[in-house]
């Protein structure tokens, strides 16, 4: 899969896409991997809120026009999933997309199939689009339990209640003083994508929010 | 903390998600190499600070990083209309007084 | 232990199954589960709880609620317990609670500032502090100490507060605002329309005024009606029950505060890993205001002798805490609702001496009631003084004119222990005066009432002036039902009912505020208007005549209002006084406005959890632990944690910078350059973008070549630097420093979305997406060549400034042949998730190479000695590239004019004699000029001295052997071999020689092998 290209051989090339899976699997250490959360000891109370890392995964940035049908329907082929509206997402087994912006999504996939995901919006995609790849640099924190909804109202200002943020919906919002892409998969689980080198500081003060409730690190929640 | 609506997310949005730009509908002279001292000058310093409306441009830096304008009222804090960049207010301070007025 | 002579036999919300000891002043006392920290302290007959401000008056608990000026306690049974400024009257009552009066020195009880009161008064007149401070400065130092330890209201625990305080963000349809029979009746329309609703109440318990009405509602006593309303409510899955909460804070677009006191009941700290107190941070999108009024005490002669109290307040212990604060009771009001006061009283057995009437001829069915009870009604008269030392004694009674305003006979003393007063009621306007609304005053109450506001908001209740119980219920039914449908609820066909209520018709209230004194107002005894701050009518009077006529002026000439009660009980007494003396009707001198925060917010409450660990994101990048396990220290470069230098053991920091210098300089060393800025650039014109924002020339920039950049503002000052390398010929990698990404980002995004939408450019942030390591000197090469196999290292197929895509370490990577070090330098990129592994394989191979980590220091040092600067310290905002030296990176021939290129064309940034940017060698080889040292042409000229610039870097290079700096001066680069001087704070100042910044290797040699 590994396709190494040499940019100064290939004058032609107006984008340098990168196959960034070694041949070789090589050691890997996710955001959160410093902080050994399997090893985190567990809280006295019964816990009603669960976290965990969603392990790495490919994350890729797309951006264009979407009043562009070419583009709606390139995506889409490619996909399997067509663009969401605004703060809205969708998913597939495999696939998740989440609208960012008017002219920005983000696709999380299993990280070996990122080039491949990629390789396939590049072939139907034509004009003016950009999709970058950025696994390395975010991370995937799932959390659920009842309490799940507190330990976001406590984070974020934003207005959780189901009437306001519905399953499927998803957000660019505040979480403590980083930020977060928030979605809610379900009633009470939500995902939320951090930045890599944010990711301490998040984890540190979901786990803060969550303890009055009963908290348990979860590594089985995918 | 403003309560503010933002045209492209299409909801309100707390105002620790925006950061404030300044005068908004600051237009970059199209030929500055052209530009008096003083012309330069104008464009680069001076803002009006009204009391009253004023356009104001924000963007939403922690949220889709969109830029757009807004029409507050700077006595009451009042945001009278938000805008996309391009478009322009429908509520003026002139309309109002020719509203009042009339 | 004293024992609670004051507490009834029965009645009153507390448990009498559940005593509770706690301590005052260090004596213990005991209470039941249910007091107020002040009802407790009452049923113990403590008296006095403080001394006043200024004369060190006894002054005993005057209310039963938030307006309370005088029970301020120090709380707390451990040092980092301690919480100043709690008011007794708000504080429930717990086992083993310690608290201690903070008015007061020697000590409450003893007189010795009675005594010298007198004295310290006149010390102390209105206006005490705007003439102390226009007296010499000694002045107020002499008294200052004095004055703080005998009035001080607390003060701050001296050890970290243990407990846990945090915040919750809240959305609500509607927030009702107190829970009284207003609140409450809103909340339930509300909630019974189907909207989201939180209700909030200071108290522990909802109800309010309900929990010592006399009044039925529905047959019931009120307090059983609450009992089923908070029922209703609570089962009720849209609706937040927020009791201890006090609204403190009303803002912008109906972003409300409220102060949770989740544990300040229970005890001393809070039960483990639980919160102490929350701060909600609520959005609404109506808030009903149903804050109640508090009660105006009347202003006479003395009227701050223990015993001296509000009306209202003196019901409410005996209703609502079965207390009673004494044996006999005079009552003075210029209304009928207070005369319940005395059938309160009189309910428990003791005895009413009299009620005080002002009015002349009151025929209300409240004063049927006292006569058919046999009270002893004295009308047209006032209570003009009280008589007493730390007790009320007596009570001097004299008939007064129709209008109050003057003694009109001869006054006899009635002998009790209590006097209430009443002069009416004050809407608590004053949330509704922190979103900029004005009140205004209504005749017909007697009070100001909220004004017009641009705030989503409604108000019901007393708050409204609708005083009457039947009215607060309707009006609050009808308010909540009303802010429901503006929200969106349709509510036509909810069948809501009023509640049936028996209570008494009252009859016509008299205005009444300063009761006149057989004496003029400067020759009475004291009457105090703002008890904290010792604020007398006299002393409104004469700031009047001292010419200050805006009640703003008055206000702080005075100081009333200004204690950490907030003025609550004494402000509109104060506007009343100072209209009066000004000749003007209320409404005319109009009415000082009230601040967040209501009371008195802990800090921790404000801070939440952003505190210590969490008080601001640490950014790590993916080698952290690395360099954590490897004895890093760390700097902060924004909110990035960066390696600083790895000392070994025993080594000084200078010692460590001197050997990761040399190892690079001769070997090889490593750098994390994972924190700089990157950002992916896409689109047919991304170069032409780029051309626009940077200042130098990008059109022939090849694929697989990079180039330095520098970014300036309009104003053609440098902000930001970096390399930006061409990936494809639609595709480029702008990298800028650590601290700027962030701003640099939204500075492409504000051009390309306000001015040049047009141009097809998309900017994604990759800065955490990369892990980089920056491997520099003579044996980089060889280091990367054992560890890819598909790069073509040779120096004439990869040049400086050249990049190269390839394996590094079995993992993807893009290599960058660049340098900020001057030698030979390879920056390796890799996807962050593998950057650890790439890390540990360089060092696995570099052991024979002595590859050697360096941190930002040792960074510095070595791009200093090459003059290469870095943006935000080498430069200020005041700097253009030209007074770097760097014209070389300005190409004026590009066709668009680019972001800055006018801006340094400025008649100010081509005058003559700018400073410049220069590098500066001291000629005392061990001299390290420091940074920020101002530079003169003569050290020995008077100050201040003429400065030609500031010192923005200095090191000490161990490669060369001795300091090396780099420095703004005027006119620096036509005054090379000059010799300046850098003189210290010590004395001592530094010479140096004006030089080219670029002290090693002019050449650029070392970077091109």
């Amino acid at each position: 899969m590994s396709e190494v290209l040499e940019p100064t051989k290939n004058e032609e090339a107006l984008i340098a896409v990168m196959d960034q899976n070694p041949v070789q699997p090589m050691p890997t250490e996710s955001p959160m991997h410093h902080l050994k959360l399997g090893a985190r000891s567990q809280g006295s109370n019964v816990p009603t809120v669960y976290a965990g890392e969603l392990g790495l995964k490919g994350h890729l940035v797309i951006r264009g026009d979407a009043d562009n049908s070419d583009f709606r329907k390139g995506v889409e082929v490619a996909l399997g999933l067509g663009l969401t509206d605004t703060l809205q997402s969708a998913e597939s087994d495999s696939l998740s997309i989440s609208w960012l912006a008017p002219d920005e999504w983000l696709v999380i996939c299993p990280l070996d199939e990122a080039f491949a995901v990629e390789t396939a919006l590049r072939n139907s995609l034509k004009g003016h689009y950009s999709v970058v790849n950025v696994s390395g640099g975010q991370t995937v924190v799932r959390l659920t339990g009842a309490n799940a909804v507190n330990v976001l109202k406590k984070s974020s200002p934003y207005d959780f209640h189901e009437t306001h943020f519905p399953v499927g919906k998803v957000v660019t919002t505040l979480f403590g003083k980083t930020q977060a892409v928030i979605r809610r998969k379900d009633k009470e689980t939500w995902d939320l994508v951090i930045r890599r080198s944010f990711a301490d500081y998040a984890w540190r003060w979901l786990e803060d929010a969550a303890s009055e409730y009963g908290f348990q690190v979860a590594d089985n929640l995918a | 903390m403003f309560y503010i609506y933002c045209p492209y997310c299409k909801e309100h949005r707390e105002e620790e998600e925006f950061h404030a730009k300044g005068q908004a509908h600051i237009e970059r002279p199209a030929d500055p190499d052209s530009c008096t001292d003083k012309e330069w000058g104008e464009y680069l310093y001076f803002r009006k600070n009204p009391r009253g409306l004023h356009h104001e441009m924000w963007v939403h830096a922690v949220g889709c990083r969109k830029f757009f304008n807004v029409t507050r009222d700077t006595q009451t804090y009042e945001i009278k209309e938000v805008y996309k960049m391009g478009e322009r207010p429908t509520i003026t301070a002139q309309n109002q007084t020719a509203a009042k007025q009339a | 232990m004293a024992t609670q002579k004051n507490r009834l036999k029965s009645g009153g919300r507390i448990d009498r199954n559940k005593p509770l000891t706690f301590f005052y002043n260090g004596q213990p006392y005991q209470g039941f589960q249910g007091d107020t920290l002040a009802s407790a302290l009452i049923a113990n007959g403590v008296d006095v709880i403080g001394r006043s401000f200024k004369y060190g008056r006894p002054r005993g608990i005057m209310s039963a609620g938030a307006d309370e000026p005088n029970a301020i306690m120090q709380l707390g049974a451990t040092e980092a317990t301690q919480i100043p400024n709690v008011r007794a009257t708000q504080q429930e009552l717990y086992q083993g609670l310690h608290c201690r009066s903070t008015s007061g020195w020697p000590s409450v009880d003893f007189d010795a500032m009675g005594l010298i009161g007198q004295f310290f008064g006149r010390m102390l007149p209105p206006g005490f502090y705007y003439k102390t401070f226009m007296f010499p400065e000694s002045f107020w130092e002499l008294y200052e100490k004095f004055i703080r330890k005998a009035a001080g209201f607390g003060r701050s625990p001296r050890e970290n507060d243990p407990d846990i305080y945090d915040h919750m963000n809240q959305h609500t349809e509607v927030l009702v605002v107190g829970a009284g029979p207003a609140g409450l009746s809103a909340a339930l329309s509300a909630a019974r329309a189907g909207a989201r609703v939180i209700l909030a109440d200071e108290n522990a318990e909802f109800g309010g005024s309900l929990l010592s009405s006399r009044e039925l509602i529905d047959g019931d006593p009120a307090h059983l009606w609450v009992k089923k309303a908070v029922e209703e409510l609570a089962q009720n899955d849209n609706v937040l029950l927020l009791p201890r909460s006090t609204v403190n804070g009303y803002h912008d677009h109906n972003f409300v505060t409220i102060h949770e006191r989740l544990a300040d009941h229970i005890s001393d700290k809070a039960p483990e890993g639980k919160a102490r107190q929350r701060m909600h941070r609520v959005r609404a999108k109506w808030v009903v205001l149903a804050t109640g009024a508090h009660e105006r005490p009347l202003v006479f002669a003395n009227n701050d002798i223990p015993g001296c109290m509000l009306a209202s307040a003196v019901s409410t212990y005996i209703r609502q805490y079965g207390v009673i604060p004494g044996n006999n009771l005079v009552l003075m009001t210029s209304n009928d609702y207070a005369y319940r006061t005395a059938f309160d009283w009189q309910d428990t057995g003791r005895k009413v001496i009299a009620i005080v009437d002002s009015r002349q001829n009151p025929t209300g069915q409240y004063v049927e009631e006292a006569k058919n009870r046999g009270i002893k009604v004295m009308t047209g008269s006032a209570v003009i003084q009280a008589e007493g030392g730390k007790r009320v004694n007596g009570a001097m009674i004299a008939p007064i004119s129709a209008d109050g305003d003057r003694v009109t006979g001869d006054g006899t003393v009635l002998s009790c222990d209590t006097i209430a007063s009443s002069g009416g009621w004050s809407p608590v306007v004053h949330l509704s005066c922190h979103t900029g609304s004005r009140p205004v005053w209504r005749g017909d109450i007697h009070g100001f009432v909220p004004g017009e506001t641009v705030q989503q908001q409604l108000i019901a209740g007393a708050v409204s002036g609708s005083y009457s119980l039947s009215e607060c219920l309707k009006e609050g039914l009808d308010i909540g039902l009303l802010a429901a449908t503006n929200a969106g609820h349709a509510t036509d066909s909810l069948n809501v009912t009023v509640p049936k209520v028996e209570e008494l018709v009252e009859g016509e209230r008299m205005a009444m505020f300063y009761v006149p004194h057989s004496k003029p107002t400067s020759r009475a005894p004291k009457q105090f208007v703002d008890y904290q701050n010792d604020v007398t009518a006299a002393g409104i009077e004469l700031a009047t005549r001292e010419g200050f006529e805006s009640i703003e002026h008055v206000k702080r000439y005075t100081a009333m209002g200004f204690g950490t009660d907030q003025g609550k009980m004494g402000n509109i007494n104060g506007m009343a006084i100072t209209a009066k003396s000004l000749n003007k009707t209320i409404p005319e001198t109009g009415t000082t406005v009230f601040r967040p925060n209501y009371t008195p917010v802990t800090f921790g409450a404000i801070a939440g959890r952003h505190c210590r660990d969490l008080f601001d994101p640490k950014r790590y990048t993916a080698m952290h632990e690395w360099h954590v396990e490897n004895g890093a220290k760390f700097e902060d470069v924004g909110q990035w944690k960066r390696p600083w230098y790895y000392p070994k053991p025993g080594e000084t920091m200078q010692d460590a910078l001197n050997r990761e210098c040399r190892a690079t300089r001769e070997s090889v060393g490593i750098l994390d350059a994972s924190t700089l800025g990157k950002i992916d650039i896409q689109g047919k014109d991304a170069r032409e973008f780029i051309s626009r924002v940077y200042t130098n020339a990008w059109a022939k920039l090849a694929v697989g070549k990079c180039r330095y950049g520098l970014m300036c503002g309009e104003d053609g000052m440098v902000f930001d630097d970096g390399v930006t390398s061409c990936l494809g010929e639609n595709h480029f990698l702008m990298t800028t420093t650590s601290g700027g990404a962030a701003r640099v980002l939204e500075w492409l995004e504000l051009y390309h979305q306000t001015e040049w939408p047009e141009l097809e450019v998309y900017m994604t942030s990759v800065t955490d997406h990369w892990a980089t390591m920056s491997i520099a000197g003579p044996n980089s090469r060889k280091l990367l060549a054992e560890l890819t196999d598909d790069i073509d290292l040779d120096k004439d197929n990869f040049k400086f400034m050249d990049w190269r895509q390839g394996t590094v370490a079995g993992v993807p990577a893009r290599v960058f042949r660049i340098s900020f070090t001057g030698e030979l330098s390879f920056e390796i990129n890799v996807p962050a998730h593998y950057g650890m592994h790439v890390w540990k394989k360089l060092f696995e191979h570099g052991a024979k190479y002595n590859l050697t980590p360096y941190g930002t220091e040792t960074m510095h040092v070595l791009r200093a000695e090459k003059g290469f600067i870095i943006a935000g310290q080498d430069t200020d905002g005041s700097v253009h590239p030209y007074d770097l030296g760097m014209s070389w990176c300005v190409s004026e021939n590009k066709p668009f004019s680019f972001i800055g290129k006018r801006g340094m064309k400025r008649e100010d940034c081509v005058k003559e004699n700018r400073k410049q940017l220069v590098g500066l060698k001291p000629k005392d080889p061990s001299k390290v000029i420091p940074e920020g040292s101002q530079a003169v042409d003569n050290p020995n000229q008077p100050i201040p001295m003429t400065m030609l610039g500031h010192v923005t870097s200095s090191y000490y290079s161990a490669c060369l052997g001795h300091g090396i700096a780099m420095g703004m001066i005027r006119n620096g680069h036509n005054r090379m071999g000059d010799t300046v001087y850098y003189p210290q704070a010590d004395g001592s100042v530094i010479e140096a020689e004006i030089c080219s910044p670029i002290f090693l290797d002019p050449k650029g040699e070392r970077q091109n092998v």
